[in-house]
């Protein structure tokens, strides 16, 4: 698969654009591909964060934190991807809920924007809440501000919007009586992990995109279950989208610890 | 007549001691004297019993005699004419519980040794590096559209695309060759084996698309629209877990994960291929079938210093080949035989450190004929171990059945197939292997595939449904 256009939009945060007319006609918000930069590399799994169906391009955001993303980093516009599949997982369930906010921290501002497009279409009042360590780590903000009504940002060290996260700003919104029908959050682990806490007790939906180690992506291997609701689901064919509420979240935090010792045996090699 | 002699032509093979630390192949093959000594041996029946044990029907006697006078071309010509993928099924047939236990030596003596035989002349064939393109038939026109790329798909892909229709294979994977390539491990049946075949299909013409998952990137019924028919070969993919407390802790695997990862994503050669595995200390493997053999083999290859096998029930009753389970002894593989885990306890870093196990002793027999383990009350004891690969067995994925409503399915998940031809419930769509049997082999899968090709022809010419 042909790489049309690579660049860098922060710090460490890629945006990748592919020729994948296929996957550009099926894909739908929330769903993912899996990418093998080179024939060595792991698969890798990337939501899909834009496309453009006319053009048969998908775009992907990610950030360059070990071997895969760095793997995925070296390549550049005109090169090939090894192998790159998807749509794959189940999207996000759209309708009209009424006033909707969508979190998205890392690589979820890029996963949160086709989902604010899609509620936008039907019908809901979007906010987008977009968060970062600071404001030059943030990106598409005007892509953002043209899907979304509203666009909150929040920055650890204040450089935009409310110093602190995204629960954070949040929280507050809530305690100051903001009422949201449903909240989607895409990113970081333990920040879907702040977000579901804080709307716990307000008891409003909250879809989480979880992002466990996959491997197939297709229910074959078994390697992204999660414990949700007490039952064992595959995130790559029944999700990647579960309730907040209903992970099991201490079984997610430590599955993320796996493969630690392998990652630095590569990086030492 | 000569006397016979009553024992199978040994097969030279890698050491225990050396082979337990490499991912080469264990048995060498035979030489074309060793071959042709044990063609010999061949009684040449009337009625060969042999050929109605072999799924596909071989010409068993046949090409055996065309070994004994070193007829080599001719001889793999006439397996071919029934099995294309001859080097992979020589290997991998459970034969003895297929051809070879028909086989009218086997009533006193062992039987001829028809597997190693048909992997000699498909070696033979692949070292020479001519496999010959069979004739294929003029263009019809038609498409037919194959999903999956393993044993069941590849075998209706060669017989239709011999017929003159133009074919699609379509593979989720960004390999082909289904568990052939994913989940049995290259010491069992090297991948280049695999690859060699599917080149073979390529130059007769069928196209495989990779990267292609069916049910999201197209619908059955969207393929519908474009094909004349279409095959669902898709396998029984989905992995069964116990359930049991513990589940997912860290270095907890399914078999399909542990072999996916060391075979189709080449771990064993980490971290030159940069997917990893956890090697482990104490691996221990559930089950007790040719997966679990697979999985407990690979785990000392990976590096592992012991490698433990739990199983429910006794050693007769294991479902593995006789010939993996004596393998797998003589590599050192430990078995806890009528042992059964009931739950999994962490190191408190969130790592797997103990199997809480409980012993089982065999009762009444139930419906299949065997006695059914029963768990001994308070008999509950740890077996320590860091890794642990549950191998008790997989469904077919409801990937397709999920998206095509339309599709009848049983209540163990197969897909409802006519064992004539191989039809679904649905106009156009044929199924066969793993996805309609459940779990089960590869010359089953291609038995199935031949049946639902004849069945796809048929449509093709008449139309009928
Ligand atoms: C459905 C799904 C969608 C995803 N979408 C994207 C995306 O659009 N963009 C993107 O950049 N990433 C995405 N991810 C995560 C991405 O797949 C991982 O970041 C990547 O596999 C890590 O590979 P690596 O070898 O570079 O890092 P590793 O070497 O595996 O990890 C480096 C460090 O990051 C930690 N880490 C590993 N995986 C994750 C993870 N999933 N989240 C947070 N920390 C992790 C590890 O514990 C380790 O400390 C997605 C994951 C899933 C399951
Ligand atoms: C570890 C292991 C060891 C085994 N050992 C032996 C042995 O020694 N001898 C023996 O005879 N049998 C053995 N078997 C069983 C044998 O491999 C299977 O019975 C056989 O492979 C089934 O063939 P199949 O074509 O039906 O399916 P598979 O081989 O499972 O192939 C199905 C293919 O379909 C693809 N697919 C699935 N869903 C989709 C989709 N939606 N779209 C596109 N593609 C899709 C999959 O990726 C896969 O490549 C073993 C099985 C395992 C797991
Ligand atoms: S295909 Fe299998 S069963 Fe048939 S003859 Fe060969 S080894 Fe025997
Ligand atoms: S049954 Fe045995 S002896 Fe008879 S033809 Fe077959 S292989 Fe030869
Ligand atoms: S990634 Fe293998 S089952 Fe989900």
């Amino acid at each position: 698969m042909k790489i049309i256009d690579k660049k860098i939009i922060a710090p460490n945060v890629h945006e990748m654009t592919l020729a994948a007319p296929g996957i550009a006609e099926k894909a739908r918000a929330g769903q993912f591909a899996i990418a093998i930069p080179n024939r060595f590399s792991e698969r890798t799994p990337l939501t899909l964060a834009d496309w453009d169906a006319g053009k048969g391009e998908v775009s992907v955001v990610f950030l360059e934190i070990g071997d895969a993303t760095r793997d995925l980093a070296a390549l550049t516009t005109g090169d090939e991807m090894y192998s790159f599949t998807g749509p794959l997982g189940q999207p996000f369930d759209i309708d009209k809920f009424g006033k909707v906010g969508l979190v998205g921290g890392c690589y979820g501002i890029g996963g949160i924007l086709p989902a604010a497009r899609a509620m936008q279409a039907a019908g809901n009042e979007v906010v987008a809440f977009s968060e970062a360590r600071s404001s030059f780590l943030l990106y598409w903000n005007d892509k953002l501000e043209e899907a979304a009504h509203d666009v909150r940002y929040s920055t650890s060290d204040g450089s935009l919007g409310r110093k602190g996260h995204a629960h954070d700003l949040l929280a507050e919104n809530l305690e100051e009586g903001e009422h949201f029908d449903r909240i989607l959050a895409i990113g970081c682990t333990f920040m879907m992990y702040r977000i579901a806490q804080v709307t716990r007790p307000y008891q409003i939906k909250t879809v989480v995109s979880m992002n466990p180690i996959m491997i197939d992506g297709t229910g074959m291997c078994g390697a992204c279950r999660l414990s949700i609701g007490g039952k064992t689901k595959f995130a790559c064919v029944d999700g990647p989208h579960f309730d907040g509420h209903e992970v099991d979240w201490d079984v997610v935090l430590a599955r993320r610890k796996a493969y630690l010792e392998e990652e630095i045996v590569a990086k030492e090699r | 007549m000569a006397k016979i002699i009553p024992t199978k032509t040994p097969m030279r093979e890698q050491p225990a001691a050396q082979r337990v630390r490499n991912f080469d192949e264990v048995p060498h093959g035979y030489s074309l004297e060793e071959a042709v000594q044990e063609a010999k041996r061949c009684l040449q029946c009337k009625k060969p019993f042999c050929v109605e044990g072999c799924p596909v029907g071989i010409d068993i006697p046949s090409f055996i005699t065309y070994i004994k006078e070193k007829k080599l071309r001719e001889g793999i010509d006439r397996i071919k004419e029934t099995n294309i993928l001859p080097a992979i099924c020589g290997r991998v047939c459970p034969q003895e519980e297929q051809c070879e236990k028909r086989c009218i030596l086997g009533k006193k003596h062992q039987p001829v040794a028809i597997g190693r035989l048909e992997r000699f002349l498909a070696d033979w064939e692949r070292n020479e590096g001519k496999a010959e393109l069979p004739v294929v038939a003029k263009k019809t026109g038609k498409r037919v559209a194959v999903v999956g790329a393993g044993p069941a798909g590849i075998t209706v892909a060669a017989d239709l695309v011999k017929q003159g229709h133009e074919i699609d294979v379509f593979e989720a994977l960004h390999e082909p060759g289904g568990v052939l390539v994913y989940g049995i491990p290259e010491f069992r049946l090297p991948k280049d084996i695999v690859f060699t075949e599917i080149d073979f299909l390529k130059k007769l013409g069928v196209r495989i698309h990779l990267d292609t998952v069916i049910g999201m990137i197209t619908s059955l019924d969207e393929l519908l629209e474009e094909f004349d028919a279409v095959f669902i070969g898709t396998g029984a993919g989905l992995p069964w877990f116990m359930g049991l407390s513990g589940e997912n802790l860290n270095g907890v695997y399914s078999a399909n994960e542990y072999l996916t990862r060391a075979n189709l994503m080449k771990a064993y050669l980490f971290p030159k291929y940069k997917t990893p595995i956890t090697v482990g200390k104490r691996v221990a493997t559930i089950g007790g079938g040719n997966v679990a053999m697979d999985c407990a083999r690979s785990a000392l290859r990976l590096g592992a210093e012991e490698s433990i096998l739990i199983y429910r029930r006794a050693r007769e009753q294991m479902p593995a080949r006789e010939e993996e389970i004596h393998h797998a002894e003589e590599e050192g593989i430990q078995f806890n035989l009528l042992t059964n885990p009931i739950a999994y306890h962490g190191d408190g870093r969130g790592w797997l450190k103990n199997i809480e196990c409980i012993r089982m002793e065999l009762g009444e027999a139930d419906e299949s004929g065997r006695r059914r383990p029963v768990p001994v009350d308070g008999s509950n004891f740890m077996i320590p171990a860091d890794v642990l690969v549950v191998a008790i067995g997989n469904s077919p994925n409801p990937l397709i059945p999920n998206t095509t409503p339309d599709i009848a399915t049983t209540r163990w998940r197969t897909i409802e197939t006519d064992p004539e031809t191989g039809r679904t419930s649905k106009r156009g769509v044929f199924a066969g292997g793993d996805v309609a049997t459940g779990a089960a082999t590869v010359i089953q899968a291609m038995g199935a595939g031949k049946i639902a090709a004849r069945g796809i022809q048929a449509y093709l010419e008449t139309g009928e449904w």
